[in-house]
């Protein structure tokens, strides 16, 4: 895991504690830090320099407010700049045309248009209430034509059949027609994979560009590419009028530094972040988050929204409440909360989100399934009176519960004394906050080693 | 000057290595290109390490190779830039000819390859690309669409399999582990040479999905216990340090023999390389510092590199050659 740019540069800026502001000789050294953590967030080099350069006229003069260290206080500069920077123009999909609006897609070869396009197909069906086309004029690569209107009837819109047979410009052209005799709103224009430097096959795509007079022309990135991206993105929006990006694959682990190159370089919103495979997976996109998650600070928000989603919510307000009054977590409330982080599909996904410090905090914390299902398979064999009240459970009651269970008395027993910690634990949350419960979390959540 | 002739093979119209440099420019034009007629100096370094970083050769790779040089300049006494780029062609040498590997294809019978990667990494391509290459070689191959995921996987690997003219095994959205078993058991049966073994592409971050590769793997062993032969992990060339990420976690799942690296043919990469054949080394000098005993014995190899791949057309694909990558890089 690399390090949090905040940990980075505290080390360098620990020397010149104390001094009230920022200047020339002090961030020296620490923009250096700065501009190695971009470079290993994948962020352009060109990119880098200038956004550097930026940094330090901002920086240079500020006061260092309150009890923040002059680390800190760039830090905050920095990331002041680097959401400035990613944010714009609100990014929506604009479709005030007369029908159909025409919506073009173009990227690199695997940086995910397809998927994408059918993403986009959903999202046209379910969130702007619209009636879309797909239409692929993807003749290259074989069974592109296929996937698309496979993702067409997946999301249920209606697909515009092509063949390799025939040419992207006669394709398109045919679907627009349908799509206005068919009183279509939106035609979603899927192509095929192109290198920016391959002249035949971007001045086919400005061929079809000009044919179709697309509002939004957008332009797939991949978040996992590197230095590169900011030729591409100089390619591309060279030979197409782009109207905005979609950073796709944001659920992995790269930084995505190339969401800043490519934003810069183009000048154009990002508008969507695709994650995940399945079709719902086009998030809107936060410049803020962003900005940590280049930073390697980490997408705590993100995170949240995560444990939201899978948790249900009634329940877990239940929950909170009984933390809130300290008393009256009992067992089957323990019962309920294994069931959720099983449902969370394991801690694990999730502390790639967490900031640094964090991360390394709850590294190696890995939820085993199996005990889990022994965890939650003790609790169901003891009677209603003891998941309520667990200091009835006595050596005669536990073998009871052991043999009903199918464990060893000595796992009924670990059981209890983790559930007594957790208690605990409820009582630190109160106090501290999600920071102060990943510390404590290692062995005490169940199954967490 | 040996290798390069044993695998530029007669018939190849432009030639393997000319379409390797012509890949390479955007990056040799930056790198080769700062050498021309001048003195070693502070500026020359600092040009240097712009272009490896723009390379996405890495932070770290890059300051391992800017710091090695200073020392080889001092020490031999270096003089003027054609000499320091000599000297990096020798050192980039060192450092990747380790991720040299020739891939023995009648060792077993059949040899099954398990191809894994993220999504989009030009996996079903790869396949497709290898399977011209083994058939050239008078090889038999099958395929197993493993990729029961993905809209249409299995169709692009039927194009595939029809354009080579070879069987694909397939089921309709199956067990991945599933459909590869059943393939490897109609290669027994119809005694077939190589069994390529497509998968869906994964995040690192999707626990389930790398759980489930996992799964794959086991399950060809029971197929095979040897197998699977090969275990290759397919990377995007315009990857940026990701792809380090990429290798150590599926190395962690499945225990990587090998990389293919597709996609060469864009315009400014090719340093990601360095960073890859450096990772492993640096993390092994960690581990040394730490004081554990068994990387001292037993030095780290790094994940080789079996191919690379530069455009769409089926011949593109060819063994990792260090020599020849170095020199198409810089020369």
């Amino acid at each position: 895991m690399l390090d949090n740019l905040t940990g980075r540069l505290s080390r360098v800026i620990k020397t010149i504690r104390g001094e009230a502001r920022l200047t020339e000789t002090n961030v020296q050294e620490a923009l250096r830090e700065v501009r190695l953590a971009l470079l290993e967030a994948d962020v352009a080099l060109p990119v880098v320099r200038e956004f550097v350069a930026r940094v330090k006229e901002k920086a240079l003069g500020q006061d260092v407010v309150g009890s923040l260290t002059p680390g800190q206080a760039l830090v905050g500069v920095v990331h002041e700049e680097l959401t400035a920077l990613m944010g714009g123009p609100s990014a929506t999909l604009d479709l005030a045309v007369a029908p159909p609006a025409v919506i073009l897609v173009a990227g690199l070869q695997g940086s995910g248009k397809t998927t994408t396009t059918g993403k986009l197909a959903k999202l046209l069906l379910d969130g702007y209430r619209k009636k879309p086309l797909l239409v692929s004029c993807d003749v290259y690569r074989p069974a592109a034509i296929e996937q698309l209107a496979t993702l067409a009837a997946q999301v249920g819109a209606d697909f515009f059949p092509s063949s390799t047979a025939e040419k992207p410009l006669a394709i398109v052209l045919a679907a627009l027609d349908h799509a206005k005799r068919h009183y279509h709103d939106v035609l979603l224009v899927d192509t095929a994979g192109r290198l920016a430097i391959d002249e035949q096959m971007m001045s086919e795509i400005a061929e079809l560009h000009d044919a179709l007079k697309p509002v939004e022309t957008l332009f797939i990135v991949d978040s996992m590419q590197g230095q590169d991206a900011v030729n591409v993105a100089r390619a591309f929006s060279e030979a197409l009028p782009l109207t905005g990006i979609v950073l796709t694959k944001l659920d992995g682990d790269a930084r995505g530094g190339a969401a800043l190159s490519v934003r810069q370089v183009t000048g154009k919103p990002v508008k969507f972040a695709g994650v995940g495979e399945k079709l719902n997976g086009l998030e809107v996109f936060h410049p803020e988050r962003m900005a940590s998650r280049i930073l390697g600070m980490g997408d705590v928000l993100s995170l949240v929204e995560e444990a939201r989603k899978s948790v249900d919510v009634d329940e877990a307000r239940k929950l909170a409440e009984k933390v809130k009054r300290g008393k009256g977590f009992d067992l089957e409330d323990f019962k309920q909360q294994i069931a959720q982080m099983r449902k969370m599909g394991g801690l694990s996904a999730l502390v790639d989100k967490l900031p640094a410090q964090l991360a390394q905090a709850a590294q190696s914390s890995q939820v085993d399934e199996g005990r889990m299902r022994r965890l939650e398979g003790i609790i169901n064999s003891m009677t209603p009176q003891e998941r309520a009240r667990p200091e009835l459970m006595k050596a005669s009651r536990k073998r009871r519960v052991a043999a009903g269970a199918g464990v060893t008395v000595q796992e009924v027993n670990r059981l209890l004394t983790q559930f007594e910690q957790m208690q605990k634990m409820m009582k630190h949350m109160q106090k501290g906050g999600l920071q102060k419960m990943m510390r404590s979390m290692r062995g005490m959540m169940p199954g967490v080693r | 000057m040996l290798r390069l002739f044993k695998n530029s093979e007669p018939g190849d119209k432009p030639g393997w290595f000319d379409r390797l440099k012509g890949g390479l420019a955007k990056t040799r034009t930056q790198l080769g290109g700062l050498f021309a007629a001048r003195r070693i100096d502070e500026s020359l370094f600092e040009e240097l390490e712009t272009a490896l970083l723009s390379a996405d050769a890495g932070v770290a790779a890059t300051e391992h190779l800017i710091t090695e040089l200073r020392k080889r300049a001092r020490k031999n006494r270096l003089e003027n830039a054609e000499q320091l780029k000599s000297e990096l062609h020798e050192l980039m040498v060192e450092i990747l000819s380790p991720l040299e590997v020739s891939i023995d294809c009648g060792a077993h019978r059949p040899l099954i390859i398990m191809v894994a990667g993220v999504n989009g990494a030009g996996k079903t391509t790869s396949i497709g690309k290898l399977t011209h290459l083994y058939q050239r070689q008078g090889h038999t191959v099958l395929l197993a669409a493993g990729d029961t995921f993905r809209a249409a996987a299995r169709e692009q690997l039927a194009e595939w399999g029809k354009q080579n003219g070879v069987t694909v095994v397939s089921q309709q959205s199956g067990d991945p582990a599933a459909v590869i078993f059943d393939a490897i058991q109609a290669a027994r049966a119809r005694n077939i040479g190589i069994v390529l073994a497509d998968t869906a592409g994964r995040l690192p971050t999707q626990m389930h999905l790398m759980e489930e590769v996992r799964k794959i793997k086991r399950v060809i062993r029971k197929a095979d216990e040897h197998a699977p032969h090969h275990v290759w992990l397919v990377i995007d060339a315009n990857t940026g340090q990701n792809a380090v990420n990429q290798v150590c976690a599926f190395d962690e799942a499945i225990g990587l023999t090998g990389i293919i690296l597709t996609k060469l043919d864009g315009t400014a990469k090719g340093g990601v390389v360095a960073a890859i054949a450096l990772a492993r080394s640096n993390q092994a000098s960690a581990q040394a510092d730490r004081g554990t005993r068994q990387s001292k014995d037993a030095p780290v190899q790094p994940i080789p590199i079996a191919y690379v791949g530069l455009g769409e057309g089926l011949d593109d694909l060819r063994p990792f050659v260090a020599r020849e990558f170095v020199s198409a890089l810089l020369d």
